[in-house]
This record gives C-alpha cells, structure tokens and sequence, in this order.
C-alpha cells in the first residue's frame, strides 16, 4: 500500500559554489499530500524542478513512478504528472481554454469540440467560471491565474500533481478556497501531491506529512502534530511563530 | 463476435449496459459514441479518469439514464464530475463565414483603427516635444547618464555597421556607375554620381534604415518589457514621467547621433566610391578630390539636414510601440515588429517628402 510515487535519493545540486541539494532523500507515497517547507533559498523549487527533469541534478537518482527521471525517455510519465508553477505560468498567447487542452494536445489525438468540452469541465472543477475559457492569462485575476494554472496541471487526469506554492499572493479568502479545491480534488481524482508552500494554513488544511529542507538536506519528515515537538530552532519557530498560532488556532 | 473490440464495448443487457475496461481519456475517441441509452453498470470497469466519466455522465443526462455499480472512489469522482458539468449542452459552434458585408466591416475598421492610431502617435509626439521644451527650460531635468547611454548604444555601437554599409554601397555605385559612363566615354562623371547619390539619399537613407532596424527594435522590446512587468507603471507611481525618463533620453541620443551616423555613412561612402573609380576606371585620388570639390556642397547639406527628421520619426515610433504592449508576451514580439516596419517605412515616406519639398524649393 505504501508504493513511493516520487523517490529521491542523494540529491546534489550545485550552482557555481553554492550547493542547494546535498545529498537529499525525499519520498511522496501514493494517495497522499506531502508538504515542503523550508526558508527561502533552501531549494524547494529546485528540488520540484529536478523532479520533473527540469533541473539536471550533479549527483543522485529521482524516480517517479518507477521511471528513472535523469535518463529514461519522459513522453509516458509526462502524461501522468501535472506540475503548476507559480503564478500558474500560463501560455500568455493562447487563451485559458487553450492553455488547458494544450497537454492534452500534445500527448492525445482528439477532435477539437471533445477538447473543448474536456478543458471546459477542467476549468469548471477548478471553479472558473464558464466565460473564462475564452479569455487571455492576462484578462485574469491572480487567483483565477492559479486556477487556470491547476487546471492545466490536471488536463490529463495525472497521478502526481507537483504545486510550486499555489496559494502564494493570494488573498485569504482565495488562499484557504484553493486549499479546499486542493483537498477535494485529490480526494476525487486520487492524486498524490507534491506541494511546495509557505503557507503554514495550506499545510494545516491540506497535508498529510510535511518535509522541511534545510542545509540542502530533508532536516525532518512527519505531520503536523510531529512537526510542533521538533525542537530545531528554525522548524521551532516556524510552527510556533504567532502567524502558526493564529493559523493552528491555538 | 470479433474479440478484439468487446474488451471495453459497452455490452447490452436488458436493463442497459454494461461497460468494462478502461474509460480513459487516452481511448476516449474509441469510446465516443459507444454508449447506448439505458441505465448504465460500471462494476466491470477497471479505470475510471474524467475523461470517461464526462462520457458516461454527459451520455446519462441525455437520456435521463442513471448510473449504477461505482466503486466509493469513482462516486466520488462521478460527483466531482457531474457538479462541473456545464448547465445546458453546449452549443456547436460552426465555423465562422464571412460576408463581404463583413469584410467591408472589417476594412471600415481597419481603417477607422489605423486613423486612431496615427491621431495616438500624433498626440504621443506631441507630448515628447513638451518635454523636450521643459527639458530646455529645466536642464537639470534632463537624464544625462541616459542620454549619453543610448548615444552609446544607438550611436557609437551602430558605427561599424554603417560605415560597412556605406563603404559597401560606394563600390556598388561606382562599379555599376562606370560600367554605364563608359558606353558614352563620360567615366569621370563617375564622381559626380557617386557624391550626389551618396550624400544627397542613399547615405543619410540607408543609415536611417539601418538604425530603424537596431534602434526602433531595442526601444520597443525594452519599453515594452519594462511595460509588462509594470516598471512604467511604477515609475508613474513615484511620480516621475516616463516620456521625460525613458522616451526622450533615446530621441534625443538618435537626434544627436544620426547626422553623426549619416556623416560617417558619407565619408565611407565616397571612400568606397573613390578606391573603386581608381582601381577601375583609374581615375586617381587627387582627381577624384578635385572633382568632388566641383560638385554642389548643397547635396551634402540637403541630405544631413534630414538626419534628425528621420531620427525623430525612429524614437518616436520605436517608444510608442514599446509603450503599447499588453501584459502577453506575444505583444511584445508584434509590436517590435511593427515598430520595426513602421520606422523604414515612414522613414522612406519622409524621404520621397523632401525629394518633392527639395525639388518645389529648386535646391
């Protein structure tokens, strides 16, 4: 039952003499919501990079679903992972609709009125309303971007969704509505979820265990109640800071 | 029965149907119009993604079918679905035809749009010139660190590239030039030629050409990026304008450094010109001096005297486009473009004006 969908072992990256990565070992199991935190520059946006083979790592080994990232050929598990950057990263030339039959475009032969359908229910499942299809990236608000973006990210129905802080520069409101879709998606769709934040009410609402990276390492793993006894001084404070009181509500 | 196909063909029975294997979104074309009406069994399926389930659900509706045999998940997933699924069905959307009514339409707006646009980039000149008034009132308001950087960049580093050209287009002249002359043994007319063609037009025109391609191109690509990513708006925020900090510091450095430019472009040119009259009709560098001298020095000043028209029309064109472009990358690259197009082909309009105003003028 407890299949690893996502296995890093030995991550080593480096940019020039700064190493972000060294040798760090994280896992994502099927059906669950993993959150990473870490200080700014600690390199969870590399680490979701070097997952999807954005980032070529210098040393270590990433698997997702069995298939090894670094040198097999990616057309298949493309198909079976959906990565939302953030601010969505949306085609700003084609409109929202068009964004969300791109993949499916890409990796499926389908009659153009069937993709529309499809990307119209998409957008619908991440509650945009139906004339939004027809606008540009640039016609929306932040939050809509965000949803476009997920939108997009679940146009081929993947098993691992990779979110790079979606509720970032959102207002509350929309921040804690995009937990709740988060939440209901992966229930519904049985997705497992990489989800990169800084958010600590998106960790409490959504995930099942959390991972905080520092020194290029996974410091520590577990949930959120195992996260309040970690006595690391960073982790401390970062679930005991008054933002993490008002956020756990205690 | 062919085995092949009934692996997922939605079997029939007498209730309805029952479907097996998978209801994907990679064999949903297969799928399409598989399903018949009646309530619909799914306890043979083995995957279940969106994609199927809009089939299934879409199909039910229709018919007013119910569902039957999901798994907990596949409620679940049936449920997530079916709120998502649009209130009416939607409407086919036929390919648009267009009429000549249309097409009339259409040019009436083309037109009306590109009077609008000129009346745009009227106004948008006139705004440069009311700066550039204050500036000459108020010269400490002036940008001075960037009025000397985009007379670097617009002028100093365009200079190879201009004497090239121009030195390049003298030898054309001059060999085509000679080959004519001679047919009528009027070679040394050669140099005239070459000093009226080359200092009147083609020099100030092509060097205009050439920087409208360099120069408009990187005012509207960097204008417009600082557009995209807001800093012009910032900049308005804090108060300052960004036709006095941005638009008139790279007019004013084309200004200053195109008749500089179109100089050089004439004197390469006629060296180009003088070394292919000497080498091939033999006509010596002191005659060819000589013979220069002869010619009107009007056609020197007539061409010089368009360069900062020219370079008006190029940083002003080149800014506009760069402050039009939209937040979407695609913007970006039209308008550079257009500002591209726009500049050599008003640049060449200004030119064929003064070749009438010069002519009405008997200069």
């Amino acid at each position: 039952m407890m299949e690893n969908v996502v296995e890093v072992r030995g991550l080593v990256n480096k940019f020039g003499t700064a190493v972000v990565q060294n040798g760090l070992d994280i896992d994502l199991m099927r059906g669950e919501v993993l959150g990473v935190v870490g200080a700014s520059g600690t390199g969870k946006s590399v680490l979701l990079r070097s997952i999807v083979g954005l980032q070529k790592p210098d040393a270590g080994s990433v698997k997702v679903l069995g298939v090894d990232v670094l040198t097999a050929d990616l057309k298949a598990t493309r198909a079976r992972w959906g990565v939302m950057f953030q601010d969505g990263a949306l085609f700003s030339a084609l409109t929202v609709r068009e964004n969300v039959e791109a993949p499916m475009r890409v990796q499926f032969k389908l009659a153009p009125d069937l993709r529309a359908s499809l990307a119209d229910l998409k957008l619908a499942m991440v509650g945009l309303p139906p004339k939004a299809g027809a606008l540009y990236p640039s016609d929306l608000s932040g939050g809509m971007r965000k949803r476009a973006g997920l939108a997009r990210a679940l146009a081929l129905d993947p098993e691992i969704l990779l979110l790079d802080e979606p509720t970032a520069g959102l207002d509350p409101i929309a921040a804690s509505e995009f937990d709740t879709l988060i939440a209901a998606l992966r229930q519904a769709l049985n997705l497992s979820v990489f989800l990169v934040t800084h958010d600590i009410d998106t960790l409490h609402a959504t995930c099942d265990r959390i991972a905080v990276l520092a020194g290029g390492k996974v410091l520590v793993t577990g949930t959120l109640a195992e996260m309040l006894k970690v006595a690391d001084p960073w982790v401390h404070s970062y679930f005991h800071g008054p933002r993490a009181h008002a956020a756990l509500g205690d | 029965m062919p085995p092949a196909s009934s692996q997922t063909d939605p079997a029939q029975t007498p209730e309805g149907q029952k479907l097996s294997g998978d209801f994907v979104l990679a064999r949903l074309t297969a799928l399409q119009g598989t399903l018949t009406e009646g309530d619909t069994d799914l306890t043979g399926l083995t995957k279940l993604d969106t994609a199927g389930a809009w089939l299934i659900l879409t199909e039910a509706r229709r018919s007013g079918a119910l569902v039957n045999g999901a798994t907990p998940a596949q409620t679940l997933l049936l449920k997530a679905v079916k709120d998502a699924l649009p209130a009416e069905a939607k409407s086919v959307r036929k390919p648009r035809h267009v009429h000549l009514l249309e097409r009339i339409d259409q040019i009436g707006h083309g037109t009306a749009d590109a009077a609008a646009g000129l009346a745009r980039i009227t106004g948008f000149f006139g705004q440069v010139v009311a700066r550039f008034a204050g500036s000459l009132l108020h010269p400490a308001r002036l940008r001075v660190t960037s009025l000397v950087f985009h007379m670097q960049e617009t002028g100093l580093n365009a200079v190879p590239i201009v004497a090239l050209m121009a030195f390049l287009i003298g030898i054309v002249i001059a060999y085509q030039g000679a080959d004519q002359l001679r047919q009528f043994g009027a070679e040394v007319f050669v140099v005239d030629l070459i000093a009226i063609s080359v200092l009147r037009e083609l020099g100030i025109l092509l060097t205009a050409i050439i920087v409208a391609g360099r120069s408009a191109s990187a005012f509207t690509a960097a204008i417009g990026s600082m557009k995209m990513r807001e800093e012009v708006d910032a900049l308005r925020t804090l108060g300052l304008d960004p036709v006095e900090v941005l638009v008139l510091p790279r007019v004013m450095a084309l200004f200053l450094m195109l008749p500089v430019l179109g100089l050089i472009a004439d004197l390469a040119g006629l060296l180009g010109g003088g070394l292919m009259s000497w080498y091939e009709l033999g006509i010596s560098p002191g005659m060819f001096r000589t013979r220069l001298l002869d010619t009107d020095v009007t056609h020197f000043l007539v061409g010089i005297a368009k360069a900062p028209f020219f370079a008006v029309i190029i940083g002003v064109i080149g800014c506009f486009q760069g402050l039009q472009v939209e937040g979407n990358a695609e913007s970006l690259g039209r308008l550079t473009s257009r500002a591209v197009v726009q500049a050599i082909f008003m640049v060449i309009l200004a030119d064929a004006t003064f070749s009438i105003f010069f002519a009405a003028a008997g200069v």
